[in-house]
């Protein structure tokens, strides 16, 4: 995700404060993942160089969290510019359980087992996104959906590659 | 061994529909309010592993033990109750009775155990309204979408409040939206009224509504609690 974008994205509603930014982020985006001041402060002087925000106030007692910033038209069309760009699908191609699963059977090693232990850490993984969900907000409801849809779908794979791994086994050991 | 505390057990099934086995030295245990997952690809065993359980079907070796007592032990009569009274079932396919009306179908369980129908009734209105399917009360089920069929389905599954609930696939008809539903539904309901429910599913995200999984695999059954 883009942190930047994000931020300004978040200046369009008004000016905010460094730390009030972070707040910002942190609820709505950042529940697995809170962003650190730091980051904020270099984005933000990285966006201030680029002319997409400007300073709108400083409070008295300096320093940099004190500052107070508003998005520029030019951070507003850079905004409107990343929301209507698709997002780059990722295909995974080359994913480290593939691998495992080619190494196990290249060294006479159970991927079965292999992949009935990977399919119930996902699980684990559902049933807590799952439970969230169910005493979550629509927000919360949303993005638990996102990532269990791309948990099952690592799944199917897995399904289908405990389908064939009897052909893959002789295609890796030929 | 059957592990202490479970209310339905299954050791050692063997069941062969002519020379390919079914289910070939499948274990099993689940204890009452419990949500088990039977997972495995197509043609695995799990429908086979769930008929055996509910004794629909019996397996060719191999004991299913309910509340300490051996399915096979019990006269036709008694595991006909059993399945009628104790136990509930959902299925892919609502089955409900296309010339009763969903109340009707809901309460069907209760008037063949010889309740009377206005008792019946009020009982299975009570979890149509749990269902969020009071409202279709009158309808016959070809007048019903599919996401409210299945809910009445549920609805019959519980009304008799069982003590297992057996779903085969209980969503598989479903959209994501309604499928997610019936399940928060289904479950919570479960764990209210402390009944196990063994629910086969090949869907992960319907899967993770339980509170762990078995998987089969050339017959055999893998408990994965503990594997991770």
């Amino acid at each position: 995700m883009s942190i930047g974008h994000t931020l300004l994205a978040l200046l369009e509603s008004g000016p905010r404060h460094g730390y009030d930014l972070k707040r910002a982020f942190d609820e709505r985006f950042g529940h697995d993942r809170p962003l650190h001041y730091g980051q904020v402060y270099s984005t933000m002087s990285r966006l201030l160089k680029n002319g997409l925000v400007e300073v709108d106030g400083i409070e008295q007692g300096g320093g940099p969290d004190r500052k107070r910033y508003a998005i520029t038209d030019a951070g507003v069309t850079d905004v409107g510019h990343w929301l209507a760009q698709p997002e780059k699908p990722e295909p995974y191609l080359q994913s480290t359980l593939y691998t495992k699963v080619v190494l196990a059977l290249m060294t006479g090693r159970d991927a079965g087992t292999l992949l009935d232990v990977q399919r119930s850490e996902h699980l684990r993984l559902m049933r807590e996104l799952t439970q969230r969900k169910r005493t979550g907000d629509l927000a919360d409801q949303l993005i638990c959906d996102h990532a269990l849809f791309h948990l099952e779908a690592d799944l199917r794979w897995l399904e289908l590659t405990a389908a064939r791994l009897g052909a893959l086994a002789k295609e890796v050991t030929r | 061994m059957i592990p202490a505390g479970s209310l339905l057990t299954a050791t050692g099934l063997h069941k062969s529909y002519g020379p390919t086995p079914a289910l070939d030295g499948a274990d099993f245990s689940i204890h009452a309010g419990e949500v088990v997952a039977v997972m495995g690809p197509s043609g695995s065993g799990k429908s086979t592993l769930l008929q055996c359980l509910a004794g629909i079907i019996r397996p060719d070796s191999g004991t299913v033990t309910y509340d300490g007592r051996p399915l096979s032990e019990m006269p036709d009569a008694e595991r006909s109750a059993l399945r009628r009274g104790e136990f509930g079932f959902v299925f892919q396919f609502g089955q409900l009775v296309p010339e009763l009306t969903c109340v009707e179908n809901a309460a069907l369980p209760l008037r063949l155990a010889g309740l009377k129908r206005k008792e019946a009734e009020r009982r299975a209105l009570e979890w149509l309204e749990r269902l969020e399917v009071a409202d279709i009360r009158g309808k016959r089920p070809g007048e019903v979408s599919g996401g409210q069929g299945q809910r009445v389905a549920v609805a019959r599954a519980l009304v008799t409040t069982p003590r297992v609930i057996f779903a085969d696939e209980p969503t598989g008809a479903l959209d994501s939206l309604n499928g997610e539903r019936v399940m928060q539904l289904l479950t919570d309901a479960a764990r209210d009224t402390r009944a196990a429910v063994v629910l086969v599913t090949h869907e992960a995200r319907v899967a993770a509504y339980s509170d762990r999984e078995v998987v089969v695999r050339d017959g055999k059954a893998r408990d994965m609690a503990g594997a991770v």
